[in-house]
């Protein structure tokens, strides 16, 4: 999951071509980037500074308006994060139902605090809000995997679980 | 009285291929739309339907549809379909996309004939990978059917619907700021005038439509505006999908009527407040809309009802508060919310947000003053009606309608220094 520079591109033949495929939907190319970034994501853990570089010469943008994007929006990390990087909701319906709770557990059992990643780099904790899920709260999503939802504030044993 | 649901499927059936989709009617709406109506005709039946926006402001769908210009202008139209779906408390588009995905791509071939679209692009938030994966099928499906791209229903009309995905940013669902991020940038709205019907996506002409609003077409040319009109209240025309969550027995979906009351959703469909407790308050449109009190809960959920109510019919999306809840930290959650989410263009709303967050932070701490229930009306007031947005004003009625209803219990915090309500959910 580290940015291994492979001969001597970031960005691997197979999202370069993916993203190559999705420019062809656009009449502008960067309306990919959103996309693209969520590949380059997908596939180095995070988006560091040189495929940053890499995707704005791919796009025909200057690396800054990548930047603009990358920091703008909350899904997008410059720097890793936990190769699971557990997303905790703490909106209305999830607090309502123990969010807080939630998070106090998973802070304990990680030993890291929201915003943290444990030594190992095996997880990070961060407050989401609202997913999307509020009929199933409480609400948490771990990367970019379908929605792990109805978890109990008092069966985070169970939770620890599924997160794997 | 039984309702008739045609937005969600069945019980028991599951309409996600496209053969199941067609076995039950599928497609013939856009067929007869598309070889046997004029344009013109089809954004007429629609107007006549009283379809409403379901993505919030509750605009006529067949009023925008005819802000769009002729074809054989200089620029081509676009379709730009919101599956931003962040609004919270707000989880229903979410069950349109993944349990009756052709009914919504039926409903965004309709919808882009009749603007004269070149092609639909739909912005699906980035957290949602079920849709996205569901809705990726279905078009893959439909493209190898040959009813999508060249000769679309056998006509001479080209036409293509692709999938766009969102990071994150709740400000992505507002029109303009979804057309910014679609264009790869950050997501931050644009001022209007000029609109997105004449300058929207790639600075061409560009219909915005919610999910839930294109999945209702497909039903209106099928069974006539006069049907749709037989549902509903004679202004809030239709079904709807309300959302119920919090402090309920059974969370979930549930379409029913415009104008069904809202305490027939809460105890009735959701199964009335958990653990036998007291109802203390309802949001009854997503958090953007100003809370309503227990005792307003024989409300009908339709847009002039609420009006009347003080509020607004939002998203539907209906969160539901038992009598342990604090209503200072509910204010906070949400204040928190729009602190987090303010795009920094406007001055009121970036430094009303942090202002509210703060005030609320304090007085929930038990160290909040007369004074600051003061300001949080002052400064609410200073956010209203002045930014390139909508979220500003938002943010302000949120706050603003807890501390209206609930002022007492705002007042308890001041008073006693402390949170008045033990077994309160945390913040
Ligand atoms: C801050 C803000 C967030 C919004 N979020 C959404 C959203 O997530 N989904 C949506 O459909 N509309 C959202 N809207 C409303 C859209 O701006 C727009 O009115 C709507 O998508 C139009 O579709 P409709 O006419 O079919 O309802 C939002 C508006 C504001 C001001
Ligand atoms: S009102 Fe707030 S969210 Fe909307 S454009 Fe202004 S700063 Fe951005
Ligand atoms: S409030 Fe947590 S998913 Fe909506």
């Amino acid at each position: 999951m580290s940015a291994v520079v492979s001969g001597t591109s970031v960005l691997s033949e197979r999202v370069q071509d993916a993203i190559r495929a999705e420019v062809q939907k656009y009449p502008q190319p960067r309306s990919a980037l959103l996309i693209a970034l969520h590949l380059v994501q997908g596939e180095l853990g995070y988006v560091p500074l040189e495929a940053q570089r890499e995707l704005a010469a791919l796009l025909g943008i200057r690396p800054i308006e990548v930047r603009e994007v990358v920091t703008f929006y909350p899904m997008y990390h410059e720097h890793p994060v936990g190769r699971r990087n557990v997303q905790v909701c703490v909106n209305i319906a999830c607090a309502l139902a123990g969010a807080r709770q939630v998070i106090r557990a998973l802070e304990r059992r990680f030993g890291i605090a929201v915003g943290e990643r444990t030594p190992d780099g095996g997880y990070s904790l961060e407050e989401a809000q609202c997913l999307g899920s509020c009929g199933t709260a409480v609400c948490v999503q771990v990367n970019n995997d379908p929605f792990i939802e109805n978890v109990r504030p008092d069966a985070v044993d169970d939770l620890v679980k599924r997160i794997g | 009285m039984a309702v008739e649901r045609y937005l969600l499927p069945p019980d028991g059936a599951d309409w996600r291929a496209l053969a199941a989709y067609r076995r039950a009617g599928g497609y013939e709406a856009a067929t007869r739309a598309l070889r046997e109506m004029t344009t013109e005709a089809v954004v007429e039946e629609v107007k006549a339907s009283g379809l409403r926006g379901r993505g919030g402001a509750g605009f006529s769908t067949g009023q925008k549809w005819s802000f769009m210009p002729k074809p054989g202008g200089p620029k081509p139209s676009y379709l730009a379909c919101n599956a931003d779906e962040s609004e919270p408390g707000t989880f229903k588009d979410r069950q349109i996309m993944e349990r009756n995905p052709h009914l919504f791509l039926e409903g965004l071939i309709i919808a882009g004939y009749a603007i004269n679209a070149r092609a639909a692009y739909v912005y699906i938030r980035g957290e949602y990978v079920t849709p996205f994966r569901v809705l990726s099928d279905a078009i893959a499906e439909l493209r190898a059917a040959g009813l999508l791209g060249t000769g679309l229903f056998g006509t001479d009309r080209e036409y293509d619907i692709h999938l766009m995905r969102g990071a994150g940013a709740y400000i992505c669902g507002e029109e303009t700021g979804m057309i910014e991020s679609a264009e790869g940038r950050k997501g931050q709205p644009r001022k209007r005038p000029p609109f997105p019907a004449v300058y929207g996506l790639w600075g061409c002409p560009t219909t915005v439509n919610n999910v839930e609003t294109v999945s209702h077409v497909p039903w209106i040319i099928k069974r006539g505006a006069a049907w749709f009109k037989t549902i509903g209240t004679p202004t809030s025309t239709g079904n709807t999908l309300f959302g119920v969550s919090g402090h309920v027995n059974r969370p979930g979906v549930y379409e029913l009527p415009l104008g069904t009351k809202l305490r027939e959703i809460i105890d009735v469909h959701a199964g009335g407040v958990r653990g036998g407790r007291a109802l203390k308050a309802i949001i009854p449109g997503g958090v953007s809309m100003p809370v309503l009190s227990a005792e307003q809960v024989d409300v009908a959920m339709d847009h002039e009802s609420l009006k009347q109510a003080g509020t607004l019919l939002g998203t539907g999306g209906i969160v539901v508060m038992d009598d342990t809840a604090c209503m200072v930290r509910a204010a906070l959650v949400i204040a928190r919310f729009f602190r987090h989410e303010t795009c920094g263009q406007c001055t009121q709303c970036r430094e009303g947000t942090a202002w509210l967050y703060k005030l609320l932070q304090r007085i929930e701490a038990g160290q909040g003053s007369a004074a600051d229930l003061r300001t949080i009306e002052s400064v609410g007031g200073y956010m209203e009606g002045q930014t390139i947005c909508a979220l500003s004003d938002a943010a302000a009625w949120a706050a603003t309608g807890f501390l209206r209803r609930f002022r007492a219990e705002f007042e308890a915090h001041v008073h006693e220094g402390r949170c008045p309500l033990p077994e309160s959910f945390e913040p």
